[in-house]
């Protein structure tokens, strides 16, 4: 059984720092495990500016800052389109490439995994089910990697920090939504971004609730309830952004203990098995990609001292 | 110039498919119609798909003579089609005195409908067999021949077979008008003009409707909505069995099931609509149902929501099937086939078939030799493609490159996003396309298409 002294799973900011950090302060034997086609996480596809990972770079696209830090780690064994399925009970992991299935046993594992909004059905929203619903991750591979144009007049949902850069792929589209809807009192991105939304031409509504989503093929228009009062808005997309839950398809049989959605760890990352470890957003906070990475350069300190 | 068929099936869900199969193994020449972009668009796209017995069924009904046909036919048959079977048992549990009073009767009842096997459930009998099983549960009454089937799959499978053996489908066929002619159905359709000689409603949710473009219809489709919540796959290890509620006058009750796919999921709802396609979830219901799961099985509390749907039974305002027979019109009805399809479907074919015998002629001396056509797996506890290498596009449920291709190809490929999902799972898992929609549905177009 091919056998390593680190694997990291998953090669986004948080896993790519990590096995490059590592690399920097002298371990030699890091495997990178990516399941997509290449490596970089979910920057590849927000399409503007906004990420700051490091102050000489000052603003920088997502697909920027992935391709700095593929370009980073080029040396290191970075292996895409390669899933890990599961952790074995001999605790091993249980692998897939184009291959076929393998096994890999590893000294440490890096958990990586990182996160993903919650869905539709996460958030029990009804109505009809049709075509027109995403969450930010799916609209941005749309329209930064696919070219594709899903809308004229979508619903936002949320006014969390990935709410914004939902609207500033709006911008991109030169689309302007019709509504934007926050569920909590309290908007939970800092006021920057709310004004920012009123220069972009949109203003979040407090208070509001998504009750349902309606269309016979795609979406016709969203059922909201605002001060008490439903009423229906016309829109041809909804947007589902934030809520984020931590990718937690390896872990969540129980393999390892939970804190909430997310692994237990210890501040020196450590989960509840000595010799497997999170970092990023896998963790449950949302943090934004610089966060993860400077999280990645701690735990690769404490990994080798 | 319109084709001429022997026979003409109007409608392409579980019942019409299943009988389009027998019949076109009978060496008759026959076709199916389907409305929409896709066969299974409508009352078979969700179902709970369950293989029954008929333990509760009515004593002496039709559907449960199609049922027990029908179980026993698919597992006949299903090694042939690779079509799979995950032998779960049924429990009908009880969380009350009264519910428990009322097992004796239930057990009574598949005795007299002939399932034998059927055995009481103590509460510690209950607890070993279902330990995650909130303690509030009594005692049961258990039913081995209860299974989980692929509700996409085997329908799928029928349809090839049928293909196989020389019928024809067409879809994007709505029957817009019917006329009887010197003893031949002219029928118009959104693909052009049908000439058969005999016509088969199997048109489900839509069923009085054509009905109704041949003669009065003597029934009317009050479609009822099921609403189901779907738990991510963790949730399947928790439970073994189907759990079955005890009925009350008023419903048959929620179910608490582990689908071929590898999750558990509760439903349906039974809720009087006038919804006759994509039936509307809604929040407050979805919110009881996921209660309700958590109240029987507290470890879901941790587990998340994977999927909502909503499916429609085609049901009328009579209790039975209506399977009939109009010997002056060359017609046979097939309506009013309500949850219990996807058993009833092979059975229905049989009983069909015999109708058509009866009335309309002898069905050709000399059977075709059987020819069996295989479906991919789409099965959890199976050998799926992914296991042989190849490039995953759906993360979630571990779809691959191949299998979407595959899909767009061959006698029926996919019609529709929706005819992809249910011959693949792609997209049906946890992130609900936050991965993987953008580049699926990307890969679907060009394996259509030839381009991007």
């Amino acid at each position: 059984m091919e056998h390593h002294d680190v694997v990291v799973i998953g090669g986004g900011p948080a896993g790519l720092t990590t096995a490059w950090e590592l690399s920097k302060r002298g371990m030699k034997d890091v495997v990178v495990l990516e399941r997509e086609a290449e490596a970089g996480g979910i920057p590849r596809h927000c399409g503007h500016k906004g990420f700051a990972p490091f102050k000489s770079f000052g603003l920088m696209t997502g697909p920027n800052l992935a391709r700095h830090l593929r370009g980073e780690t080029k040396a290191l064994d970075i292996r895409t389109s390669t899933t890990v399925l599961e952790f074995t009970i001999r605790d091993t992991l249980r692998l897939h490439s184009a291959k076929g299935i393998a096994e890999m046993s590893a000294g440490k594992i890096i958990l990586a995994t990182g996160t993903r909004e919650s869905s539709r059905a996460a958030r029990l929203i009804g109505g009809n089910k049709i075509a027109g619903v995403m969450n930010t991750g799916e609209l941005q591979q749309r329209v930064y990697l696919n070219g594709e144009r899903p809308f004229k007049r979508p619903v936002i949902i949320g006014s969390e920090w990935v709410s914004y850069s939902t609207l500033l792929t709006c911008r991109h589209l030169q689309v302007k939504p019709v509504l934007m809807l926050e569920e909590e009192s309290q908007h939970a991105a800092p006021s920057i971004f709310r004004w920012g939304a009123r220069l972009l031409g949109t203003r979040p509504v407090r208070y509001a609730k998504l009750i349902a989503i309606h269309g016979s093929k795609s979406v016709e228009s969203v059922e909201v309830e605002m001060n008490g009062k439903r009423k229906h808005v016309e829109c041809d997309a909804v947007v589902l952004t934030g809520k984020h839950r931590s990718e937690d398809a390896l872990y969540s049989n129980g393999y390892l203990e939970r804190e909430g959605p997310a692994p237990r760890v210890t501040d020196k990352f450590t989960t509840s098995r000595p010799n497997i470890f999170a970092v990023g957003n896998v963790l449950g906070h949302l943090e934004t990609a610089g966060d993860c990475m400077k999280r990645a350069r701690e735990l690769a300190a404490v990994l080798t001292s | 110039m319109s084709e001429r068929f022997d026979l003409c099936v109007i409608g392409c869900g579980v019942v019409g498919l299943a009988i389009l199969r027998r019949l076109a193994m009978s060496g008759l020449k026959c076709v199916a119609l389907e409305k929409g972009a896709d066969i299974l668009s409508g009352a078979s796209k969700g179902n709970s798909a369950l293989l029954h017995t008929g333990f509760d069924a009515p004593p002496k009904s039709l559907e449960l003579v199609c049922m027990q046909a029908g179980h026993a036919e698919y597992l006949d048959i299903r090694h042939k089609l690779n079509l799979p079977l995950l032998e779960t048992s049924a429990i009908v549990a009880a969380w009350s005195d009264e519910e428990l009073a009322k097992l004796d009767a239930i057990e009574q009842k598949a005795l007299t409908n002939g399932v034998k096997d059927v055995k009481r459930l103590t509460q510690t009998e209950l607890r070993i067999r279902e330990p995650q099983l909130a303690k509030a549960a009594l005692g049961g009454l258990l039913v081995p021949g209860e299974h989980v089937i692929d509700p996409w799959s085997a329908p799928l499978a029928y349809a090839h077979q049928a293909l196989a053996h020389g019928a024809k489908i067409m879809r994007n066929a709505e029957v817009t008008s019917a006329e009887f002619k010197t003893g031949v159905w002219h029928l118009t359709t959104a693909q052009g003009p049908i000439a058969a000689r005999v016509v088969i409603n199997a048109a489900g949710l839509y069923g009085d409707h054509v009905e109704a473009l041949a003669h009065e219809a003597s029934f009317k489709i009050k479609p009822r909505k099921g609403q189901f919540v779907v738990f991510d796959k963790p949730a399947a290890k928790l439970l073994r069995a189907i759990l079955l509620p005890v009925p009350t006058e008023r419903t048959k009750g929620v179910v608490l099931f582990r689908t071929i796919f590898g999750n558990l999921a509760i439903g349906p709802t039974a809720e009087e609509t006038d919804e006759r396609e994509n039936a509307k979830t809604d929040t407050g219901t979805l919110e009881k149902l996921k209660a309700r799961a958590i109240q029987m099985l507290p470890a879901l509390e941790s587990i998340n929501v994977t999927a909502i749907y909503a499916g429609l039974r085609p049901a009328t305002e009579q209790s039975d099937y209506i399977i009939n027979a109009l010997k002056d019109e060359n017609w046979i009805t097939v309506a009013g086939i309500r949850s219990t399809g996807l058993t009833g479907a092979l059975g229905i074919a049989q009983h069909v078939t015999k109708l058509y015998a009866k009335h309309f002629g002898k069905l050709p001396k000399k059977l075709p030799t059987p020819i069996w056509t295989s479906v991919p797996n789409l099965a959890e506890h199976m050998i799926r493609p992914y296991m042989k290498g190849g490039e995953i596009l759906c993360h979630c449920e571990w779809v691959t490159r191949g299998e979407i291709e595959a899909a767009t190809q061959g006698p029926l490929p996919a019609g529709d996003l929706g005819g992809l999902k249910r011959r693949t799972r792609a997209m049906m898992g946890r992130c609900q396309g936050f991965y993987c929609a953008a580049h699926l549905t990307k890969a679907f177009e060009k394996a259509r298409h030839g381009t991007s």
